[in-house]
């Protein structure tokens, strides 16, 4: 995965159909060592390209979900502290703690400490590690983001300084429910995902779910490219769901979409009560064009 | 990351380029444009589809920059095509202080009796403080633009989640369970915690309508005030005949560029009002995904509804639902004589915790007061 083609062609192979765009950030953020910041509508494959990219590379994927309230301990590193107690114990017992400084030390090793997803990602490199949803996480979790991306090393007090041989491919998402730190953003190399256009929307339908016939992923990406820009609905359908209504569609043995199918199979592509009369009243409007 | 190879005349044109883009208000930085050199080096110079990749992942930090880098990109570039796509946007850059709809007097016919405009009204700081902004002529608009630095808003505070080691409250279980463990399980003193402070959400809609023409213009600066220098986080929107947000505009620190750049944003400057279409755009837009949620709303309006009052009464419980506090202020109020008697307002008035007046700098800094305590 040397030029931007190579890249664009192991993601095709994985069955992730990416434009030249995307290709070129994925490319420029292997090169850099940067990592890379995806925002966009929900559904349009943030996150399956993380995961699209372990697979193309063969290394590990390693995934931290953000939320609300996620501290470092969550993402970092943690002491298991009940094993801790126990093996003090299983020291008592046993009659063995001879020397208190050795029992103290046997307690701050590696086999007590929980690595968590930045941690094991540091020490599986090179692996892909995938910071999804950061704008759910607090301001104040980014700044430590910030200082993990930045230096690619952690340190943990009592044992030493965790550094990554070659440094992991870091892929952060955002549905922008909140503006980022701009620091934050200053070290990523930022990519703005779109809903796909109708050629590449049939091939993502086709590349992932096979099963699906070509005239039916045609018609099931039409339809939807439509209702994305006609329906005015509350959300939009993203690819994700194109991709449950063609699978939907199929698995009913629809071969051709019209309004009975299309009504029936509705719940998987809009998820809001109102977009569902929206929706219908759209499809209506194009069976009778 | 020094090892990018130095084409010097290359990169100064690139420089430049970023600047540009800088002056566009794209936000770009030292380190961004350094990041831009080195993605142009690593894609290979001269082929200006990948230079404008580059710029679009490295200086670019949201949608709406990627028009403007583009914008910027192709007026460098020059108007020639290469079979690039039609993804640029058409226009030019927009220069800064273009297209500002109404927001400041132009300083064009400026006439020499400015200082002795001036010295007349020397006295007047404070009486410039107490007047409606609607009947300031031009010289005294912008003394007020000046004024607007000494509004200091402060973010209303909340509890949060999470609890914060703290002298009195509750006993932290976890911490003194370490402690002791520490201790080798002896018991030790008991800390406290309680619930953390967090700054809370203020929101801002400003209606951007015909009628609240004479104060949009300070409107928007007082929203600029609450965006760069408040202590929390917050958002602004422009209600109008439609809804738009205008936080990252208003984020620049210049107000004067930034009310240029919220003017670019604003589709429907003095259009007619639906208030009630937009508050309720607004609450299934942003409301549910927790931009309103426990945060204090401050409506800027008139009132003076087009739609149907009853949706607008609908939405606004709504909106007292969702908000911790709903503040609505109205330049009318303070006048004298003023009764709240537009369909619009007394549709509102039932679900609002404050009704303040909004005509002058005074009325302003009385609402970042409310805005404090909230």
């Amino acid at each position: 995965m040397e030029t931007v083609d190579e890249v664009a062609a192991a993601l095709r192979r994985t069955g992730y159909v990416c434009d030249d765009s995307l290709a070129v950030v994925v490319h420029l953020a292997r090169r850099m060592q940067r990592p890379l910041l995806l925002e966009g509508e929900p559904g349009t494959g943030k996150t399956s390209l993380a995961e699209a990219l372990a697979e193309a590379l063969d290394q590990p994927l390693v995934r931290l979900q953000c939320y609300e309230g996620i501290d470092a301990t969550q993402a970092l590193y943690d002491w298991d502290f009940p094993r801790q107690v126990l093996h003090l114990r299983a020291l008592e017992a046993a009659g063995a703690a001879a020397d208190a400084e050795e029992a103290e030390k046997g307690l701050y090793d590696e086999r007590f400490l929980l690595a968590r997803p930045v941690l094991r990602a540091l020490q599986q490199a090179p692996a892909v590690l995938l910071v999804d949803e950061v704008d759910r996480a607090d301001d104040e979790f980014e700044a430590f983001l910030l200082e993990v991306l930045s230096t690619y090393q952690v340190s943990v007090p009592e044992l030493g300084t965790v550094r990554a041989a070659t440094p992991p491919l870091v892929v952060l998402t955002s549905n922008r429910t909140r503006d980022l730190h701009d620091a934050l953003k200053r070290r990523c190399l930022y990519h703005w995902i779109d809903h796909p256009d109708l050629a590449r929307e049939v091939a993502i339908v086709r590349s992932r779910a096979p099963e699906v016939p070509e005239a039916l992923a045609r018609q099931a990406a039409e339809v939807v490219q439509a209702l994305r820009h006609e329906a005015d609905l509350v959300k939009p359908p993203g690819v994700a769901e194109t991709l449950d209504w063609a699978r939907a569609l199929h698995h009913l043995g629809v071969a051709q979409v019209d309004l009975d199918s299309a009504a029936r199979t509705l719940g998987a592509l809009v998820k809001h009560r109102e977009d569902t009369d929206r929706a219908r009243r759209a499809l209506a409007r194009m069976v009778a064009r | 990351m020094s090892t990018v190879p130095v084409h010097a005349p290359a990169d100064e044109a690139l420089l430049g380029l970023a600047r540009a883009a800088g002056d566009a208000g794209v936000p770009v930085t030292p380190d961004r444009a350094r990041g831009f050199l080195e993605a142009v080096a690593t894609l290979g110079l001269g082929d200006r589809a990948a230079t404008r990749q580059a710029g679009r992942a490295t200086l670019c930090s949201g949608p709406e920059d990627l028009a403007r880098f583009d914008a910027v990109l192709d007026a460098w570039f020059g108007a020639w095509h290469d079979g690039d796509g039609p993804r640029a946007a058409p226009s030019a850059p927009p220069p800064p202080t273009e297209r500002r709809a109404e927001l400041a007097p132009d300083a064009a016919d400026e006439g020499g009796d400015a200082e002795e405009r001036l010295r007349a009204t020397a006295s007047g700081t404070e009486v410039l403080r107490h007047r409606d902004v609607a009947d300031l002529d031009d010289e005294e608009r912008r003394r007020l633009a000046g004024l607007f630095e000494g509004l200091r808003p402060v973010a209303p505070l909340r509890r949060s989640a999470r609890h914060q080691p703290w002298r009195r409250g509750t006993v932290d279980l976890p911490r003194t369970l370490r402690a002791s463990l520490r201790l080798g399980g002896e018991p030790a003193r008991l800390e406290l915690r309680r619930r953390a402070r967090r700054p809370r959400r203020v929101v801002l809609l400003v209606d951007v309508s015909g009628s609240m023409g004479p104060y949009a213009d300070a409107l928007l600066r007082l929203a600029h005030r609450f965006v760069t220098a408040s202590s929390g986080p917050v958002e602004v929107f422009t209600v109008g005949t439609r809804v738009t947000r205008i936080t990252r505009a208003l984020a620049l620190r210049d107000p004067d560029r930034a009310l240029a750049a919220a003017g670019d944003v604003v589709p429907d400057w003095a259009g007619g009002t639906r208030l009630g279409e937009s508050l309720r755009f607004l609450l299934d837009r942003w409301g549910q995904a927790g931009l309103v949620r426990g945060a204090v709303v401050v409506v800027l309006s008139d009132g003076w509804e087009r739609g149907d009052p009853d949706l607008l009464g609908e939405q606004a419980a709504r909106l007292g639902r969702l908000a911790h506090r709903t503040v609505w202020v109205n330049p009318h109020r303070g006048k004298p004589g003023y009764e709240p008697v537009q369909g619009g307002v007394r549709a509102v008035l039932p679900h609002v915790d404050d009704f303040l007046a909004g005509h002058s700098l005074a009325t302003f800094a009385d609402l970042v007061e409310v805005v404090r305590r909230a």
